[in-house]
């Protein structure tokens, strides 16, 4: 009946699979490239003085990151105190209590703050914290990222509590204990080493974040003496190198971005392993 | 066999265990479970408020947001009221803001993104999910993955020094000469512009309608994979009727997405724009985003007025990536209906 | 006009199950063959394997011959595509396209081929409904209403009329009526009844009444292997094997 068009139609499947098969190279070509290049321009300038020295002032060459990195590591830590136990409540509360149109609408907003632009959460911090304190601070960097980590953390901590099953809870409750300690000592404990792949995930995507600290945290070419100054981080000062005009800034760039990302992929390399070694572990 | 379940089993009387404490015993035990009952539903409620707290505050942080936002805009909405999106003008000196600039290249950006974005992102999607063997399946995915987790900054570093020199040397040239025509290519070839924050976002975009689209094919039962095979259908036309054209809302959806997070994009786009107000036909000519503007002069603004316009800017993105995103979000639930379900175990 | 198919030492695998063993089979042209068996012997894997459905499960494997007329299944020159269109097949739970309309749906396979004149699309979309014994039902509402939206029965119907459409000689069932109530199911045994006149049924069930009305030829499987191959009369009233009759009378499956 119809073998004449069969040819046309092999062909247009063979061309599929290669089109198909293209895009994909294609598209993990940047993938190497940037890694690549992250490598090539970046570990040349990686040595002790770039992890312990602060910047030179511009048109000099040398110094380094080390108060980039430690602002950095002080945010994330204002971050996670903000962020990790609110995240953690609402995933708690959606995953045991949420259940009808409260649930959803919690879970809505959720999402809702999950795509709110990291610039505009800039702007609330700036709003909230710089405006009164009138000046930057990494209290201020704190609050933006910290914002941020909280619908991830809520999200992912939903998911790992939702995945511990219910005869569990139902046996302990079975047992006489009461509802908050099952959820804490129970199941909590049972999906805790998912929550904590939850939080690192959190820390590598905020860590990375730029525009909600331009002016909140806003950089620093020195030590901060408290959380109350402006402070540097990682991100800020590979920005602000890599549009300066001095050729040995942007080699500095290259390096702290190396370092960036080795932090991110680490991290995320461990909440794989974390994570493929089975979400039970904990509690057993 | 029914002859055998008539058997001891019936026979046997259900006996409860014999009491073995003391009436003494009895009583503490049953005060204990008592105490235990009666001391729980205050420890539960307590708890349950805390969690309640918990999740109450993320709508706090929303409502937070919105009133931030509308309180320092305010100075520069009673300015200029709703023209402030179609005027052209942006003068900090003489404070007079108008943000249709911003609002012509972000848009152009982020669409140029999405066109280069979605056949690569369908293509990848399609290849790792029907058309890939089995074993590189999560290698692939990964790699994707792991594009998704690259910061912007290094998206714009990269873009910089990498990327701009190849546009400007090799692409830009190369459009000039074939497709200048259109008009899309003219005026100086800087490398930095339109199309270089536009090929660098659809790059960040990839990785998210990659993944969506992924699982929503997955999602779509082999039934009907099975249903277009069993009528003489080739792999590529399988994939066609009973894959993409079911999963088609949910496709749908994922490009959304990544249009809401182009949208949004601040730092690879900051980077490499060229951050000049203009509107201009050609792709090779700078531009400005409104996330970019926000970046660049936040920090600088020196008075009221023009910290309130840049307030504003930031509202209006605010809004619009909220309305893409929710629309993006009720086509993907349309599909993979959302959330987790609980495991019965 | 339907063809015979014959299988020669057909061996099937998923992994390492073994789960068709060594089948031997002439199927006859232009009658309904019913394959029985308890849970798990094989009957499903055995059907799919002749319209090269079962090479589509991951590690799926394949040994031996099926011709279906002249052509060999498996012959090197033979595409899986042109066998599918040839030897057509219902699933046990109806799987319209849910995207498409009820005309949609039963054109798909025409329009994959190339056809594109309406008046002929009409035409045979038409005839398939109509063999289908749905014509009537849905007539009136052929591209208003969604494949999906008609009732179990009349999606299966739907189904055999998407199969029919691309004018095969051999229509495959894998318990077309286990999904569907008892009207649904006699409608189908009737709708076998007429199709066998020009085309050659293999039914797959586990519902041995079912076997006894429809079909002429009985097949009798038992953990992959094929126990009894008969007429139909004879399986039911004189089996040859004792665990065909063990089977029949009930003492298992």
């Amino acid at each position: 009946m119809m073998l004449k068009k069969y040819w046309w139609r092999s062909f247009k499947d063979k061309l599929v699979v290669g089109l198909a098969a293209g895009a994909t190279v294609v598209v993990l070509l940047p993938l190497g490239a940037i890694f690549g290049y992250l490598v090539y321009r970046g570990i040349g300038s990686l040595n002790w003085n770039f992890l312990t020295q602060i910047p030179k002032p511009p048109g000099e060459t040398g110094g380094g990151m080390a108060n980039a990195i430690a602002g950095s590591g002080l945010i994330l830590l204002i971050a996670s105190l903000i962020g990790v136990p609110m995240g953690i409540g609402t995933g708690v509360y959606l995953a045991e209590f949420g259940k009808k149109r409260f649930g959803y609408l919690i879970r809505f907003t959720a999402d809702v703050l999950n795509g709110v632009p990291s610039i505009v959460i800039g702007i609330v911090a700036y709003s909230l914290v710089v405006i009164y304190q009138k000046h930057f601070s990494a209290l201020a960097g704190g609050v933006a990222l910290g914002i941020m980590m909280v619908p991830i953390i809520s999200r992912a901590t939903e998911e790992m509590l939702l995945m511990v099953p219910q005869s569990l809870r139902e046996a302990a409750w079975g047992l006489g204990i009461p509802q908050w300690r099952t959820t804490l000592s129970i199941t909590l404990r049972t999906a805790s080493s998912g929550i904590i792949t939850a939080v690192m995930l959190s820390f590598a995507r905020v860590a990375g974040e730029t525009a909600p600290l331009l002016f909140t945290a806003f950089g620093n070419m020195y030590w901060s003496r408290s959380i109350n100054q402006p402070t540097a981080a990682l991100p800020l000062q590979i920005f602000n190198y890599a549009i300066s005009p001095f050729d040995d800034e942007h080699r500095q760039a290259w390096a702290g971005a190396l370092i960036l990302i080795v932090l991110i992929v680490v991290s995320m390399s461990l909440v794989r392993m974390v994570a493929s070694r089975g979400v039970f572990k904990g509690g057993n | 066999m029914l002859k055998q379940m008539n058997g001891p089993l019936l026979k046997t009387k259900f006996q409860p265990a014999p009491e073995v404490s003391s009436p003494e015993d009895q009583a503490a035990e049953v005060s204990r479970r008592k105490t235990a009952l009666t001391s729980s539903p205050f420890a539960d409620a307590a708890f349950r408020y805390l969690m309640l707290g918990c999740a109450l505050s993320v709508l706090a942080i929303v409502v937070l947001i919105v009133r931030e936002l509308i309180i320092r805009s305010t100075l520069s909405l009673h300015a200029f009221g709703l023209k402030f999106f179609f005027r052209q003008a942006w003068d900090p000196v003489n404070g007079d803001f108008g943000a249709l600039p911003f609002i012509y290249g972000t848009l152009v950006s982020s669409f140029l993104a999405l066109l280069l974005a979605v056949p690569l992102s369908v293509g990848v999607a399609t290849f790792t999910t029907e058309l890939c063997p089995r074993k590189l399946r999560s290698l692939l995915s990964y790699m994707v993955e792991l594009l998704a987790a690259i910061p912007s900054v290094i998206y714009g570093l990269w873009g910089i020094f990498v990327l701009v020199p190849i546009l400007r040397l090799y692409v830009e040239p190369f459009l000039a000469k074939y497709f200048g025509w259109t008009g899309l290519f003219g005026g100086p070839q800087f490398g930095l512009g339109m199309l270089g924050a536009g090929v660098i976002l659809a790059i960040m975009i990839i990785p998210v309608i990659t993944s969506i689209t992924r699982e929503v094919m997955s999602a779509v039962p082999t039934a009907q994979r099975e249903g277009v095979l069993a009528i003489g259908a080739t792999r590529w036309e399988m994939i066609r009727v009973g894959v993409l054209r079911n999963a088609r809302t949910g496709i749908m959806g994922a490009i959304i997405l990544g249009l809401g997070r182009a949208l949004g994009e601040t730092m690879a786009v900051t980077m490499l724009i060229g951050n000049r107000p203009e509107i201009a036909k050609s792709l090779f000519a700078p531009g400005y985003t409104l996330a970019s503007v926000i970046a660049n002069e936040f920090s600088e603004a020196a008075d009221d007025l023009y910290l309130s316009a840049l307030v504003e800017i930031g509202l209006a993105l605010f809004v619009i990536t909220l309305l893409v995103n929710i629309v993006a979000q009720l086509m993907v639930w349309s599909i993979t209906r959302g959330n987790a379900a609980r495991a019965t175990a | 006009m339907g063809v015979g198919i014959q299988v020669n030492q057909l061996n099937a695998w998923f992994g390492n199950t073994h789960a068709v063993r060594d089948i031997q089979m002439d199927i006859p042209a232009n009658h309904a063959t019913a394959i029985i068996g308890p849970s798990g012997c094989g009957k499903s894997t055995f059907v799919r394997c002749l319209n090269r459905m079962h090479e589509t499960i991951p590690n799926a494997r394949v040994q031996g011959t099926v011709k279906v007329g002249d052509t060999h299944v498996y012959g090197n020159g033979t595409s899986a595509v042109e066998i599918r269109r040839r030897v057509g097949m219902v699933f046990q739970k109806p799987n319209p396209f849910p995207t498409m309309s009820v005309y949609d749906n039963v054109a798909a396979g025409l329009k994959l081929n190339g056809y594109r004149n309406r008046r002929e699309l009409d035409e045979i979309v038409e005839r398939s409904l109509r063999q289908a014994a749905l014509w009537d039902e849905v007539k009136d509402s052929l591209k208003k209403k969604s494949g999906a939206s008609l009732s179990g029965g009349q999606q299966q119907r739907l189904c055999i009329a998407r199969a029919l459409a691309v004018e095969p000689e051999v229509m495959l069932m894998d318990e077309p009526a286990s999904a569907l109530d008892p009207i649904s199911t006699s409608k189908i045994e009737d709708l076998i009844f007429e199709l066998k006149q020009n085309y050659t049924i293999v039914i797959v069930t586990h519902n041995m009444q079912q076997a006894a009305r429809v079909a002429e030829f009985t097949a009798f499987f038992l953990i992959g292997n094929l126990i009894e191959f008969d007429k139909t009369e004879k399986i039911f009233t004189n089996p040859s094997d004792k665990r065909t009759e063990d089977y029949i009378t009930g003492r298992f499956g």
